[in-house]
């Protein structure tokens, strides 16, 4: 898949020859592992790597969001809106949240996840009832799945990050081999198994 | 061999390369990760957590006093609290290379202000320099240690939330062994600085500024880029990387070494382009400088100077600058869809300690001064319980301020135990010798939380895994002066109101040590996850206010999400109806 230029006439565009991947969830959903991962493959591949993640409320129940560029040489590490060729998302607002950093023609991968922020339980906003039609409507490339309920199946419902890869995995364009290395690389041995049984059943539902 | 490391972990990776041996600091986001790194290597490097900033930086003083290569890290905000030692270190100068890490935050994703640590390169007259990735910044860790011993002054490696927290591929290197004979050299007049021999260092400073001057013209961590000759673009820092992005065809001065600035270097790239746009993080250092030279060029007039900087920043500059709009296609979703989206803030986790205290002051009618810590989030709903935030310490000394001004309320200072070591103490003293009759609450989770679980004095063990002497935060009070001091559990919420209430009745300073664990620092929960039963539930909405994340609810009937709950209880106890059942009895 190649990411059209945005049009030269109507004002400035960026490079394009870097691939740019956003993964978003909630602390806690193992977004920085993922994020790990995929920098990883890409590595394992040969490729310049560059990732970026906020620390520190990771573990307060904020909203986490990873960012990862790979390429024959990667400038900066945050992705410019409107450019990634593949977003991850373990919840579904936060998917919502992240969607103008995809590129008009970019895969969405979303788990339908729920978790109720405090904002909403203390009444101060509330939780969009049309989560699903919004995700519909903002990404024309949707894969929709619930990854929790797939990894709880294989296992250990704390995988679902590794479906969600799996489901992201072909767009990417990364080889099988280091893809594979890459979750050896960054997932402790006791958890190996299902994790990499994770990974291709999110392949397959991708 | 390369490795994927994060900005931090490179000068944590750098410094062991070039043989440090000794590395001090003070927890605080984004600069943390340096010091936790590098204690991989204690066999090799001496590693501590300071009380604070300012004690970190005069322990790495003298180790390099004494010969050895010294670090010390810090977030941008503890430059203020050492402050006092870099000011006169600059006179005094260093004997081994001492490199003063400091992580800028812009944007302020975890901090209360956004200063640009640059300023203090050129107010102590001390050189800066400033990696654009994880490369540079363990190369920069090596460059600064040698300029530090070259010119005999401290460096400031200037590092920034998107360089300490982004990860690149690095080459590593093996330890380098110090060739520099330990033991410190008398030399009164280099290293005492009363005032007879401080005026010679004063002098000294000034020709040592213009040696630096002249080395960063010449230095590999200056370069210019030379592409097209229309626009061409000075720039430092992560900085940098966006511009590479966003103007592909634009010559480049990019700056390492950024002060003293390389004037020659700068008037050399001038004198090869037509335009100069000038790139840069937060204040207008380097523009200012720039037309200071006589060189004409655009800056702040086009590139924000507040928040972070980003491609779509500069993207927005570029248009700015080019009389053109950004193309409406770069964005994909319409506000229809994200418009209204719920925000999801950092909170108290589930099971926090914290939360009751805040319950608990919400029954008293009271000023509450704070303090910098995972506590501060009691000050965002729904607990909305802390009422001032101004720096490390002040939760205690802004208390006493409002209290001798005559404020009509009674005032509550709030402040954790790793605050209290940092700079809490100092300020109860001020209570007790001054007749203060402020309430202060210690909220002691046992460790430094919001940063990641770093341990202090009060832990009994030190950043090298050493067990210390655990240094009693009542003990300490007691010491200061304070006669009222009492520990409280603050889980049980009917002691806390009653100890809260009879302390700030009281004509006395009182000092209130709420104790119990980070239930993440010590992996544990308090019990099994509780249930509503949704037949006694009456809908009254006051577990709801004690923002706790694993009561959801979306109207009607709160659901206690079993993943989340610790099973602190503190939903019962403000339940009027004791909706809340424990699903099976877990022995503890």
């Amino acid at each position: 898949m190649k990411l059209q230029p945005a049009n030269a006439e109507a004002g400035p565009s960026l490079r394009q020859e870097t691939t740019s991947v956003v993964l978003a969830g909630v602390g806690g959903q193992g977004i920085l592992l993922a994020s790990e991962i995929v920098a990883r493959a890409a590595m394992i591949a040969g490729l310049d790597v560059k990732t970026n993640e906020v620390h520190g409320m990771a573990q307060r129940g904020g909203s986490v969001v990873a960012q990862i560029r790979f390429g024959a040489e990667v400038f900066s590490p945050l992705v410019a809106r409107g450019t990634a060729r593949v977003l991850g998302a373990l919840e579904r607002i936060e998917a919502l949240r992240q969607s103008d950093l995809l590129a008009p023609d970019g895969l969405a991968v979303v788990s339908s996840q729920m978790i109720v922020p405090v904002t909403v339980s203390s009444g101060q906003a509330s939780y969009p009832a049309d989560a699903e039609a919004r995700l519909r409507s903002a990404f024309p490339r949707l894969i929709y799945l619930d990854a929790v309920d797939i990894a709880e199946q294989l296992g250990n419902r704390r995988a679902a990050n590794l479906v969600v890869l799996g489901a992201m995995a072909a767009a990417l364009g990364l080889p099988d081999e280091s893809w594979r290395e890459a979750i050896r690389g960054s997932i402790k041995p006791r958890h190996l198994d299902v994790n990499l049984r994770a990974f291709a059943a999110g392949r397959e539902a991708g | 061999m390369k490795e994927l490391l994060s900005g931090n972990e490179a000068i944590a990776r750098g410094a062991y390369e070039a043989g440090v041996a000794v590395a001090t600091g003070y927890p605080g986001t984004p600069s943390t990760e340096i010091l936790e790194t590098l204690v991989r290597f204690k066999g090799d490097v001496y590693c501590e957590w300071s009380p604070n900033e300012k004690v970190a930086f005069e322990v790495a003083a003298g180790a390099s006093l004494s010969g050895a290569r010294a670090i010390v890290t810090m977030k941008h905000v503890g430059l203020n609290v050492a402050a006092d030692p870099l000011m006169t270190l600059a006179y005094t100068g260093t004997v081994g290379g001492l490199v003063a890490v400091v992580a800028d935050d812009p944007g302020m994703h975890s901090s209360q202000n956004e200063q640009d640590t640059r300023h203090f390169a050129r107010f102590g007259k001390v050189p800066m320099l400033e990696p654009s990735d994880s490369r540079e910044a363990k190369e920069m860790v090596v460059l600064g240690l040698e300029i530090s011993e070259e010119f005999q002054t401290p460096v400031i490696l200037r590092s920034s939330t998107r360089v300490s927290h982004s990860r690149s591929l690095v080459t590593l290197s093996s330890r380098a062994v110090s060739q520099r004979p330990l033991g410190f050299e008398k030399n009164p007049a280099r290293f005492v600085s009363v005032p007879q021999f401080a005026r010679g260092m004063r002098v000294r400073l000034e020709e040592r500024l213009a040696r630096l001057s002249e080395a960063a013209n010449r230095s590999s961590a200056n370069r210019i880029e030379r592409r097209g000759r229309k626009l061409g673009i000075v720039t430092s820092g992560i900085a940098y990387q966006y511009v590479r992005e966003v103007f592909p065809e634009a010559s480049v001065l990019k700056l390492g070494w950024v002060y003293p600035f390389p004037n020659a270097l700068i008037r050399e790239f001038a004198a090869a382009v037509d335009e100069i746009l000038i790139v840069e993080e937060l204040d207008d250092i380097l523009e200012q400088h720039v037309l200071a030279l006589g060189i004409p060029c655009q800056g702040k007039s086009v590139v924000p100077r507040i928040g972070e900087l980003s491609p779509d920043v500069l993207l927005a500059s570029r248009a700015k600058l080019d009389g053109k709009t950004i193309p409406a296609e770069a964005r994909t979703a319409s506000t229809t869809e994200i418009g209204d989206l719920p925000g999801r803030p950092p909170v108290l986790c589930a099971g926090c300690p914290h939360r009751g205290i805040y319950h608990a002051l919400n029954k008293c009618n009271v000023v509450v001064t704070g303090d910098i810590g995972c506590y501060s989030l009691g000050a965002l709903p729904p607990l909305s319980r802390m009422d001032t935030l101004l720096c490390m310490g002040a939760g205690v000394t802004m208390a006493h301020g409002m209290d001798k001004a005559g404020e009509p309320r009674r005032v509550v200072g709030i402040l954790g135990d790793s605050t209290f070591f940092h700079s809490g103490i100092t300020g109860l003293l001020d209570i007790a010798y001054n007749r203060g009759a402020s309430t202060i609450i210690v909220v002691d989770n046992r460790t430094t939380a919001m940063t990641g679980h770093q341990p202090h004095p009060g832990t009994g063990r030190t950043l090298m895994g050493d067990p210390s002497p655990r240094v009693s935060i009542e003990d300490v009070g007691r010491a200061c002066g304070i006669n009222n001091v009492v520990t409280i559990d603050p889980y049980d919420l009917k002691n806390t109101v009653s100890v809260l209430k009879r302390a700030i009745a009281s004509d006395e300073p009182w000092l209130v040590v709420s104790r119990a664990p980070c239930l993440l620092d010590v992996r544990q929960t308090l019990g099994s996850p509780l249930h509503v039963d949704e037949a006694a539930c009456r809908e009254c909405g006051a577990c709801l206010k004690l923002g706790c994340p694993a009561l959801e609810c979306g109207g009607g009937i709160p659901r206690v999400n079993p993943l989340l709950c610790a099973g602190c209880g503190l939903c019962n106890q403000v339940c009027p109806a004791g909706a809340f059942e424990v699903e099976k009895e877990v022995a503890s």
